[in-house]
């Protein structure tokens, strides 16, 4: 048997074609109960269901962003909301060309007899969840494996369980409708070079490719989310141009041509680090079969909660925010991006909080 | 540790990118002793070295012929000859702009427990073989793995014994200085469907990279050479050249990473003519190739003018233009160019060159 070639795979295909359109990208607004609590936290507003509702509904509603967007991935509670006026969400984001994507893992459990390393669960009763979402309106779905740099590791058990567990969680989604947007991150935290975090990601990436294939998943109805090559967070910083260029680098190496996309996690970086290193690798002229482009959350979202701190009087502001940013990303994934979306103060800020979990 | 950096890096990237230039291939004319010996029976001569000799510089010594070549792949007994005159054959080849390879690996041995299934050897003192090569003027070499399609076949175990095998020849080789050549060939034995050819070659492709990976080959200073995907050759339905090429360029879309520059198909059984076509079809499908998609034949270049030479002086003008005119359409093929059926594909050119579980 070769790939899956079941009921849904010209649709597959076709969704994860769209989803990698060239200007547009993804907006990851997926966070868990506890993970969107800690951001409302941040801007001083509490963690109920209406004050989530209220922000996910200002993103949705922002104008002039659909342009540039083809995905926003929704955690479960979102995926049932609506707006004030009663109009789901999910037809809010059709009706403006925005597929919507579903995070479907369940979180990270340690690996026993790893130093702290962890594998990703939520395959119980994926497939009749995937069913649930697809009737819902969601068209593709992510989930979060996390790998970490040290001196040994990503350990081979590590890299397994993660690479066997992002492909079986693939195939399901396929087989019910879903594009799977598979996401091996590793984490930026340490004091690594860049060398090293391209040696990590390669080797991730071609353990993941290997257990894609061994699953026959198909390539060509799915999406790799990875982590940009940089160096850790402790270690001293380099400039775009090399970023774009380990990062090419490692994804020639490893993801084969089939992939339709590829859309980066912004990791701890700014808002502006992290459009401008997408700037840099579109920019790059080298052999790119894929599209490259973004699935970023709080590299988008950063300036707009500040902004918007949970008052209504703020939300156009707030929207404008997200319009900029946007828009800035957009003509980065065409290498277009002349730095004009001004690093406001919370644009250059750093976004990293160690041992990041959703 | 990331991919191979050490002293050859930049060379073999150079190499490997020269390789697959647009508009030249490779000639395969690494017939072990054996091997020849059956070609040259086939045309009644006698196998013995001036023999072997001649057939080669009739080859490497062809008018017009070096423009359309990247490299030849030679036998170690070839690699030392030289031409009639005295000229060694690496630096006639060189001179036109064509690359020495060489074959190292030994050929196949049964693997215990399965159905006839093979690795392939040649691991021992590969190093240093691949150095002496490297200074007899060698840039690339060559290493067959031999998969066959059965009901349980091939099994995961000949998957893994031979991309692991593969992958240890290809390190070796880019520490001493060769562009390994990685030749994962899944036969064409059997009555299967294209579709099947498709599902193993994927799989067994899947599983060279891994192995490539894991043992940090530079993919930049590598070129693959794998079979085409076609049906069987007891399969009830032959497949047109379009068909060939969109199961063929799929596979490989599925399997192999841009990084690698160059992919260099063999011919297996395949008639010059329909090797010829089906490498157009796959020139001209408009799709993502990121690699270079061009030939590594053996019999598909030679079967013409094995036949036109017949080991005699007087036939070898005649003999090196049939190669001109195979080179060039092979050339034209690599380009998407070749036009509707070559008007000189003689019969020889249309005769299927399949035999059974074929032995180099």
């Amino acid at each position: 048997m070769s790939a899956y070639a079941g009921k849904y795979a010209e649709e597959l295909v076709a969704t994860a074609k769209y989803i990698s359109t060239p200007g547009k990208g993804i907006l990851a607004a997926d966070e868990s109960t506890g993970t969107i609590g800690k951001r409302l936290a941040s801007i001083k507003v509490e963690n109920v269901e209406s004050n989530r509702q209220a922000l996910r509904e200002l993103l949705f509603t922002a104008p002039n962003v659909s342009q540039y967007l083809s995905g926003v991935i929704l955690f479960e509670e979102t995926l049932y909301q609506k707006t004030l006026e009663g109009k789901p969400f999910v037809e809010v984001l059709k009706e403006g060309g925005v597929v919507p994507g579903i995070k479907v893992d369940k979180g990270t459990v340690d690996l026993a007899g790893t130093n702290g390393e962890t594998t990703t669960q939520g395959h119980d009763g994926l497939a009749q969840r995937c069913q649930q979402f697809y009737q819902a309106g969601a068209r593709f779905a992510k989930w979060r494996a996390v790998l970490k740099i040290g001196v040994i590791e990503p350990s081979e058990l590590a890299i397994q369980q993660n690479a066997q567990g992002l492909a079986r969680y693939a195939i399901i989604c396929q087989e019910n409708g879903l594009v799977p947007i598979v996401e091996p991150e590793i984490l930026v935290d340490g004091s690594h070079s860049i060398e090293k975090c391209a040696d990590v990601t390669e080797r991730v990436l071609a353990a993941c490719y290997k257990a894609l294939n061994d699953q026959k998943v198909l390539l060509e109805g799915t999406l790799l989310k990875p982590n940009m090559v940089t160096p850790g967070s402790d270690a001293p910083k380099v400039s775009a141009e090399e970023i774009a260029k380990f990062t090419v680098r490692a994804l020639q190496r490893t993801v084969p041509p089939a992939v339709p996309g590829i859309v980066f996690l912004s990791g701890g970086q700014s808002e502006e680090e992290a459009t401008q290193n997408l700037n840099a690798m579109n920019a790059l002229n080298t052999v790119k079969p894929w599209t490259l482009s973004f699935s970023f959350g709080r590299a988008l979202q950063a300036t707009v909660l500040k902004t918007w701190a949970g008052k209504k009087e703020n939300v156009e502001a707030a929207q404008k925010a997200l319009y900029v940013r946007a828009k800035a990303n957009s003509e980065a994934t065409l290498g277009k991006y002349g730095g004009s979306a001004g690093a406001s103060g919370v644009g250059t800020e750093s976004l990293h909080v160690k041992d990041y979990k959703y | 540790m990331s991919a191979y950096n050490g002293k050859y890096a930049e060379e073999l990237m150079a190499t490997a990118k020269y390789l697959a230039t647009p508009g030249k291939g490779i000639l395969a004319a690494d017939e072990s002793t054996g091997t020849i010996g059956k070609r040259l029976a086939s045309i009644n001569v006698e196998n013995l070295e001036n023999n072997r000799q001649a057939l080669r510089e009739l080859l490497f010594t062809a008018p017009e012929v070096a423009q359309y070549l990247s490299g030849v792949i030679l036998f170690e007994e070839t690699l030392y000859q030289k031409t009639q005159d005295g000229k060694p054959f690496v630096e006639v080849l060189k001179e036109k702009g064509v690359l020495p390879g060489i074959k190292v690996d030994k050929g196949t041995v049964e693997i215990y427990g399965t159905n006839g299934e093979t690795t392939t050897q040649g691991h021992d003192n590969l190093g240093q073989r691949c150095q002496k090569y490297y200074d007899a003027g060698a840039r690339f070499a060559k290493w067959r793995a031999v998969l066959k399609i059965g009901i349980t076949e091939p099994s995961e175990l000949a998957t893994q014994l031979n991309a692991q095998g593969l992958a240890r020849y290809a390190i070796v080789c880019q520490e001493n200085g060769l562009v390994p050549i990685v030749e994962p060939e899944v036969l064409t034995d059997g009555d299967h469907s294209i579709e099947q050819c498709a599902a193993v070659t994927e799989r067994v492709l899947a599983a060279c990279y891994k192995a490539l990976n894991d043992q940090h080959v530079l993919l930049e200073g590598s070129l693959l050479k794998p079979n085409m995907v076609t049906p069987g050759s007891e399969a009830s339905c032959k497949a047109s050249p379009e068909e060939i090429a969109k199961y063929t360029v799929r596979t490989l879309q599925r399997t192999v990473p841009p990084a690698v520059p160059g992919i260099v198909f063999l011919s297996g059984g395949q008639s010059e003519e329909e090797a010829t076509q089906n490498l157009n079809a796959i020139n001209a499908l408009d799709t993502v190739k990121p690699w270079t998609l061009s030939f590594s034949f053996g019999r598909a270049l030679q079967a013409t003018v094995l036949k036109t030479w017949s080991g005699k002086k007087e036939n070898v003008d005649a003999a090196q233009k049939a190669l001109h005119v195979r080179a060039k359409s092979n050339s034209e093929a690599t380009l998407g160019k070749y036009g509707t059926g070559n008007q000189e594909a003689t019969a020889t050119g249309k005769e299927s060159l399949h035999v059974k579980d074929y032995n180099y």
